[in-house]
């Protein structure tokens, strides 16, 4: 099922480029191209690094439009009730991110203030709000599409993006707790989503390839959490639900994942009632862009000026 | 042990399907036991028989039918004795 297509598969070997002394995210600080904030994992960014995953954005919509994708602008957060009801603090406890704010009284204000100054934790005076940070652009989708009524028999296309958090701070920049993730969502029956994930798994490649990177496509599983987890990874692998498209980025690590194709089955269809019209229960699968990724790449293999990348290269991005 | 182990599974709500229906054979993934449903019945199996699944088993396989499971938790078992 879902085989790497071989032409992918035969696809130049992945180099990374000799590493120079100073780490990767070092030389992106010294040229201005991501800013520090203090804090691991969240990062300024410049002009020119947004220029660039403009550029790249107006590629992938191309296709989205050539497809008739929808497309739908969620903020950066969701219901708190459909996070609890998605399961991702089952599989994913560890990267979920809740907002908390005060609710108090005056004494309640008085304490707070007091702990602050103090230098004390002052998290004992925030309460849970109704909203959490998305974790992935197409959570907040689903429960939308069911509330909707049946899916149609010719099935749904959304373009999705958002900022996504997740608690995982780190030091190599592709890592980042708030990042962009652009996706592309089919919703409609086994046939139809296998088809658009394939149809994407041919596409992702050359899209990358096309911007001078070097990419291997591979089977991947999520960082579910614990030894259960483990079970579901290999779940998850064993029956090839998930792919990423990998480059490499850092200096001295495995590829990193900048593409991934998903294969839901009915998991989403079950937890938020998505039916067919013939009232089948919704497939889905995705295609999910880490937009930051990508751009990192493209800095790490052809340099941090812009200006100075190949001709070919800006074409593609910015003709 | 396959009683017991159907009672668990059962008593788990593992599947969506009665058990009465469900053989010793049957694929438990192609009833409708979902990949998580797999890891609630495997931390079932371990806190009822007193075992722990080793990472070798931690695959799809070892919970694919109840004769499956059976062959595992048995395996597990003697080797704690």
């Amino acid at each position: 099922m879902n085989a790497i297509p071989p032409e992918i598969r035969a696809a130049a070997p992945v180099v990374t480029p000799d590493a120079p002394a100073k780490p990767f995210l070092d030389r992106l600080f010294a040229d201005g191209v991501l800013m520090p904030t203090g804090v691991d994992g969240l990062y300024g960014r410049s002009g020119a690094f947004e220029e660039v995953i403009d550029g790249f954005e107006r590629l992938v919509e191309r296709f989205s439009r050539e497809d008739g994708a929808v497309k739908i602008h969620f903020p950066p957060a969701m219901p708190r009730v459909n996070m609890e009801k998605s399961g991702y603090l089952k599989s994913f406890p560890q990267l979920a991110g809740s907002i908390h704010s005060f609710m108090g009284n005056d004494a309640d204000h008085c304490q707070l203030i007091a702990a602050l100054t103090e230098g004390r934790d002052w998290s004992d005076y925030q309460s849970p709000t109704d909203v959490v940070l998305t974790p992935a652009a197409c959570y907040p989708l689903y429960p939308t599409v069911a509330a909707k009524g049946a899916v149609p028999m010719s099935g749904l296309l959304f373009d999705l993006k958002s900022y996504c958090f997740r608690h995982e701070p780190s030091k190599e920049p592709t890592r980042m707790q708030l990042f962009r993730m652009r996706e592309n969502v089919c919703i409609g029956t086994p046939t139809q989503v296998t088809e658009f994930r394939e149809r994407w798994l041919e596409r992702g490649p050359k899209l990358i390839a096309s911007l001078g990177l070097p990419c291997e496509l591979d089977v991947a599983n999520d960082p579910f959490f614990g030894r259960g987890g483990k079970l579901m990874a290999r779940n998850q692998r064993d029956q090839q639900l998930k792919f990423e498209l990998l480059i490499p980025v850092n200096d001295g690590a495995d590829p990193t994942a900048c593409l991934s194709f998903n294969y839901h089955q009915n998991h989403f269809g079950t937890l938020w009632g998505m039916k067919r019209e013939d009232g089948e229960e919704a497939h889905s699968a995705c295609v999910g862009f880490g937009l930051e990724r990508i751009a990192l790449a493209l800095f790490r293999h052809h340099g941090n000026d812009v200006a100075k990348w190949p001709d070919e290269v800006r074409d593609v991005l910015f003709g | 042990m396959a009683t017991q182990i159907r009672e668990l599974i059962g008593n788990h709500k593992i599947l969506p399907v009665s058990m009465e229906r469900v053989r010793d054979e049957d694929d438990l993934y192609e009833l409708g036991m979902t990949s998580f449903a797999s890891v609630q019945l495997m931390l079932a199996l371990e806190e009822a028989f007193d075992i722990e699944f080793p990472e070798r088993m931690l695959n799809r396989k070892t919970f694919a039918s109840i004769s499956a499971i059976d062959r595992s938790v048995s395996e597990l078992v003697s080797g704690r004795a």
